[in-house]
């Protein structure tokens, strides 16, 4: 691979007090590709997840080894600003969490964030708004009501505006955590279409339990068990030629 | 087959005389209001015009108006309002969205519930103590404020941090994750959502630390004065103190004196607090959670 990987973990441990969560996990994901993380319920897949914006670290009592880079960076590194971090690497959560403010808002929010104090005139933000919202197909849904309260929209709504506010500061990555676990199945169909059409302009890692939707809507596919990486190749041969006998157990359904 | 067995009977009855008894107990509860205010109305309305709000009193506190007093009762919530809620609020803010919860802020907390339950004239005595003796405000305005400013801060501090820990933490969660310091999330998100809940808190406070007496009357409040007050250094006079040395102190008052001056004051209560509800209703129908 000649390119910097996107995320590349090297013997990642992490503890919460003194139960070990992830073991020696060392990793590349790949630029511009979906990768889907699977497993059992408690498997660690979300606490990696949340390793790569650090924002696992909230909790006081967790303790972290090994390394984290995300395009080359180590992210772990002193000098790394967590909140520059956590707008380059995006993050979607499993129920739509839109902030109470108008759609409008809902999305120039990281933006002004981004720009401080500094006044943001009126037609700019009107273009980053709108560039946010056609990128999510939800532009067309909402053009003519974009000062209406973001939590009046149906949740498939909602979830792709949780999308869609990450976009304007234009992150590296976006990582989702189970973000259709909440929907309906014509929900559930949208945003994996959007997030299908989102490949290539960004580095995705999705987290999911629905093994149908890893196989659809992921290039590659990481198989996690008790808090291990078992197995990390492209979708289409993880699930039609497993190597590892747990993660065909896994992937027929046999536990889970 | 679904026919009423004695057992059934039985619980119905039970059922029944439960419903019965806890919906006296509830309208025990309405019926003191509507006597209090009821008699207040029936014995002061008599007293109550426009002259009677604007002027002072005379021949000894027995006839005139109420003007000094609910002036001064004014100057004395407002003045208390400038201490108690920018700390109140700030410490909240603190309390709720900054401490992590270890054994100082559990001593802080245990601090507020025990400065609640001080007894009004304990708070007196140290606002004579402190503010009117030792920091030498005298008996003033100023120290009367301070007074009930600090008895009613554990008020403002509750309430507000009960308004902002109703703001979901999902709204904190995706402001941090989305590189949002605190007081960014605070600012954009948790306080425009609690603020509803902050006034009514505060308006609350308000409706409680004007028919406070005993905080008062050591330091700040006078039984007359032929003056009004012009500064937070003066003494004045208030509501509730002379309704207390009319109905007491003074020989000679026509009943329905006293009435009024209730009346008034409860009226002054029950004004804030439905300007409470009102800004609760109306901030809450923005609102979509």
């Amino acid at each position: 691979m000649a390119e910097t990987p996107a995320i590349r973990t090297d013997r990642l441990c992490l503890w919460y007090r003194t139960f070990q969560a992830l073991h020696d996990i060392s990793l590349d994901i790949e630029q511009g590709r979906i990768t889907s993380l699977i497993g059992p319920s408690g498997c660690g897949k979300s606490t990696l997840l949340r390793c790569m914006n650090r924002i696992v670290e909230r909790l006081p009592y967790v303790r972290i080894t090994g390394g984290i880079e995300v395009l080359g960076h180590d992210v772990r590194a002193p000098e790394v600003e967590l909140l520059q971090l956590r707008r380059q690497v995006g993050m979607v959560f499993q129920r739509p969490n839109p902030l109470p403010l108008s759609i409008r808002d809902n999305v120039a929010f990281t933006y002004r964030l981004q720009r401080g104090t500094q006044r943001i005139p009126r037609p700019e933000l009107d273009e980053v708004v709108e560039a946010a919202l056609r990128e999510v197909l939800l532009w067309d849904a909402v053009k003519d009501r974009l000062d209406d309260s973001a939590l009046g929209l149906s949740l498939e709504e909602q979830q792709k505006l949780c999308i869609a506010r990450l976009l304007p500061v234009k992150p590296a990555v976006l990582l989702m955590d189970e973000p259709c676990s909440a929907l309906d199945p014509a929900g559930t169909e949208a945003v994996e279409e959007l997030i299908w059409k989102l490949r290539g302009a960004y580095t995705i890692v999705i987290v999911t339990h629905n093994m149908a939707q890893a196989r659809r809507a992921s290039e590659s596919c990481i198989f996690m068990l008790m808090g291990r990486v078992v197995e990390h190749r492209p979708t289409d041969e993880l699930f039609v030629a497993p190597q590892h006998p747990e993660t065909a157990d896994y992937i027929e359904g046999r536990y889970g | 087959m679904f026919s009423s067995t004695p057992l059934d009977a039985r619980n119905k009855r039970i059922q029944n005389r439960v419903r019965i008894l806890f919906g006296l107990m509830t309208v025990l509860l309405v019926l003191p209001v509507l006597l209090i205010l009821g008699l207040l109305v029936y014995k002061g309305a008599p007293v109550i015009s426009l002259e009677f709000l604007l002027t002072s009193p005379t021949e000894g506190m027995t006839a005139g108006g109420i003007m000094p007093a609910l002036l001064g009762t004014i100057w004395l919530v407002s003045v208390a309002l400038l201490v108690s809620v920018p700390v109140g609020v700030a410490a909240a803010i603190f309390l709720s969205e900054y401490a992590r919860d270890n054994w100082v802020t559990r001593v802080i907390n245990l601090a507020i519930i025990n400065l609640a339950g001080v007894p009004s004239i304990v708070h007196a005595l140290f606002g004579v103590g402190a503010f009117v003796l030792f920091f030498r405000f005298g008996t003033s305005i100023l120290a009367a404020s301070l007074t009930l400013g600090i008895m009613t801060l554990p008020v403002v501090i509750v309430s507000t941090r009960e308004a902002l820990q109703a703001v979901p933490h999902a709204f904190r969660e995706a402001c941090w994750a989305m590189g949002a310091t605190r007081w960014q999330t605070i600012w954009r998100v948790v306080l425009p959502n609690a603020v509803s809940g902050i006034l009514t808190g505060i308006i609350l406070e308000v409706s409680r630390t004007a028919g406070e007496t005993a905080p008062i009357m050591f330091t700040g409040a006078a039984f007359f004065l032929p003056y009004l007050p012009v500064s937070v250094y003066d003494q004045t006079m208030a509501l509730s103190l002379h309704l207390f040395v009319i109905s007491t102190q003074v020989p000679g008052v026509p009943e329905a004196l006293p009435f009024g001056v209730a009346l008034v004051l409860i009226a002054l209560v029950l004004t804030m607090n439905a300007t409470s509800i009102v800004f609760r209703t109306v901030l809450r129908r923005r609102r979509k959670w």
